[in-house]
């Protein structure tokens, strides 16, 4: 399809008609002094730091929690502890303004949840609309990780900020459903050269070597075995935050809950940075040392992942360096895994 | 499973089969494990359950959670299945308090299984177990025992502590009464009225010393077993790619998403809970 534009001062009222059919959400400011995600309300759209938000969209695929079953849990009942599939009653979503390491984490999360209903069905009802990233912040490393400040993988519409007026893309039919209407219109020449311009300087910073293709070469041991892992988990609280931070941190557990004759089974955000994450039964704890544990998260993301399904489980969005309360860093990591 | 009301139907791999448990029976002197028969209640789901010896399935009591266990019974025995339960956590405590008639969720068959209709047709088979992790041994022979034209020599070396904590008693007494079947059940000291073998299971093997000739063998049992079990098998001429283990790992999902029970790159759930010694001794030391 022909790309569009939209002048800024339009996409409220573009948005605003598309309300009926769906629930939107956009990074916008909240009183913590960082933007996050949030249900729009009609305000103001592009009052957005530049990067990502505070929270991946991961939550709007694998919610916290999600409800897999809801049961009787009254014993005289005649349909007591018989497992039902809830209804689930959400409208289709718009998440507007999703950066491209963010909107690449749902292609990857979807790889090892390609037999999960639950997720697939969250796919099909989310409509993604990427932004473009002009600019960068000090933490992202989307190149190291197979990505692009002008990636669109996982979009069904990307936008450039071309100041005035937003340039847009139309990726998939889900894209299409959503330009319906009489917003938009053909782009001038300037217009297009600028957009094309930004996508092929880009194009020229891209990185010249496949990370992902030099781990998966590397010999798992060799890498597991590593001397520097005692240094990169010595730090570390195992706090968790990192993992839930993550966009491709998509580990979970699983409990049922009943109260007052109602019950529910549930599953909800997990992270391999917690002992008890492995711990058997019996007490035997596989990972029972911090350092297996950190260990255990550099190496999914980027060996095991890779070696699995192909590209690495990250997508340099920068959030768990940003936000790691003691200062362990992924590209460090990466870097070592790299160079060993 | 039914997302909407159009036509198509897909399968929820969360959802467990309704089923029944239909006995119990207490297998130890600590009353400590108990074999559970369990019928699933739907006809059709009963007629076209399959599995293969070494799979597991999660048996599911709703407000409790999920556990996954050992399939004890063979695919040959049809109708119901068997699952040996050591009491040890939240869900296996609740079990061992329900009764027969109760309800409970099974899901599965789950996993690999041992390579019964492949690699292990046609071999001398060496099955070596240990306590409780007889369970899913006891399918293997059966199946075994219901082809036995399949494989050659079959050789059952089985331990426990003492007399009255050996799994199948019944059972381990009809196979030592058979002549196309090697039987060594010891128990780890001296006990009253126990006339069989005593000792480790390690040095059981050690005397037993089965040919590595075309064979395989199938090991279960605690790691400190399994770990002195593979010095006198080495020095008869056993290989790693010859030796079959089971293992087990804190589990959730069952099918290699959540995250909990991988060892390096592979999933107990998915890719195991069957591994070659060969192929474990190629992943870290995480299970």
């Amino acid at each position: 399809m022909k790309p569009l534009v939209l002048e800024k001062e339009q996409a409220g009222h573009w948005l605003k008609g598309l309300c009926n059919n769906f629930d939107i959400f956009a990074p916008l400011p909240t009183d913590k002094g960082y933007s996050d995600w949030q249900k729009w309300d009609g305000g103001d759209l592009f009052d957005v730091a530049k990067g990502v938000p505070k929270s991946s969209i991961k939550t709007f695929f694998f919610p916290q929690p999600e409800v897999l079953f809801q049961f009787n849990a009254r014993a005289s009942a005649p349909d007591a502890f018989r497992l039902r599939e809830p209804k689930c009653q959400d409208k289709p979503r718009i998440l507007f303004g999703v950066r491209p390491c963010d909107a690449r984490s749902v292609v990857l999360n979807s790889m090892p949840y390609e037999e999960d209903p639950y997720f697939q069905k969250r796919i099909q009802e989310t409509f993604i609309v990427g932004f473009l990233c002009r600019e960068g912040c000090s933490t992202c490393f989307c190149k190291w990780t197979g990505g692009s400040p002008t990636g669109t993988e996982g979009m069904d519409v990307a936008a450039i900020d071309l100041g005035q007026v937003l340039y847009v893309e139309i990726l998939s039919d889900k894209g299409k459903r959503l330009v319906g209407n009489g917003f938009f219109r053909s782009p001038t020449k300037d217009e297009e050269t600028e957009a094309k311009d930004f996508v092929e300087k880009a194009k020229g910073q891209a990185l010249d070597q496949d990370v992902a293709s030099i781990l998966r070469s590397k010999g798992l041991m060799h890498l597991y075995d590593a001397p520097f892992w005692n240094s990169v988990s010595e730090p570390c609280i195992n706090c968790g935050t990192c993992t839930f931070l993550c966009p491709t941190c998509y580990c979970f557990d699983i409990q049922d809950e009943t109260l007052r004759g109602k019950g529910r089974r549930i599953r909800y955000w997990d992270s391999c940075m917690f002992p008890l994450f492995t711990q058997h039964a019996s007490g035997h704890n596989p990972r029972g040392d911090k350092l297996k544990r950190v260990r255990n998260r550099f190496m999914h993301k980027l060996k095991y992942f890779p070696d699995r399904f192909g590209p690495i489980s990250c997508v340099g969005c920068g959030r768990c360096v940003r936000d790691c309360p003691v200062n362990i860093d992924i590209r460090q990591v990466l870097r070592s895994l790299l160079e060993i | 499973m039914r997302f909407d009301a159009s036509e198509e139907v897909t399968m929820n791999p969360y959802l467990p089969y309704s089923a029944v448990i239909d006995d119990i029976f207490v297998e130890t002197e600590d009353g400590n494990l108990k074999t559970f028969r369990i019928v699933l209640e739907n006809e059709e789901d009963r007629r076209n359950w399959t599995h293969r010896p070494g799979q597991f399935a999660m048996l599911s009591i709703a407000g409790k959670g999920e556990i996954p266990i050992g399939i004890a019974s063979s695919p040959t025995e049809k109708g119901h299945l068997l699952f040996t339960v050591n009491r040890a956590g939240v869900v296996t405590t609740a079990l061992h308090k329900m009764n027969v008639g109760d309800p409970i969720g099974v899901r599965g068959p789950l996993g690999n299984g041992f390579p019964v209709d492949s690699e292990l047709k046609g071999k001398n088979i060496v099955i070596i177990a240990g306590g409780f992790a007889f369970t899913t041994l006891r399918a293997t022979l059966i199946y075994m025992l219901e082809h036995r034209g399949d494989y050659e020599n079959i050789t059952v070396i089985y331990g426990a502590r003492t007399p009255g904590m050996l799994l199948y008693k019944d059972e381990l007494k009809q196979w030592q009464e058979r002549d196309d079947l090697n039987v060594y059940i010891t128990v780890d000291r001296e006990a009253p009225g126990w006339d069989g073998l005593v000792g480790f299971v390690p040095t059981i093997a050690g005397q037993v010393k089965p040919s590595p000739e075309n064979a395989a063998a199938l090991i279960c049992g605690p790691p400190i077993m399994i770990k002195f079990t593979m010095p006198p098998l080495e020095e008869v001429g056993w290989r790693n790619d010859q030796v079959y283990l089971s293992l087990e790992n804190r589990m959730k999902c069952a099918i290699g998403i959540c995250g909990h029970c991988n060892v390096g790159p592979v999933y107990v759930c998915k890719d195991g809970p069957v591994f070659t010694r060969a192929e474990v001794q190629r992943l870290p030391v995480e299970f």
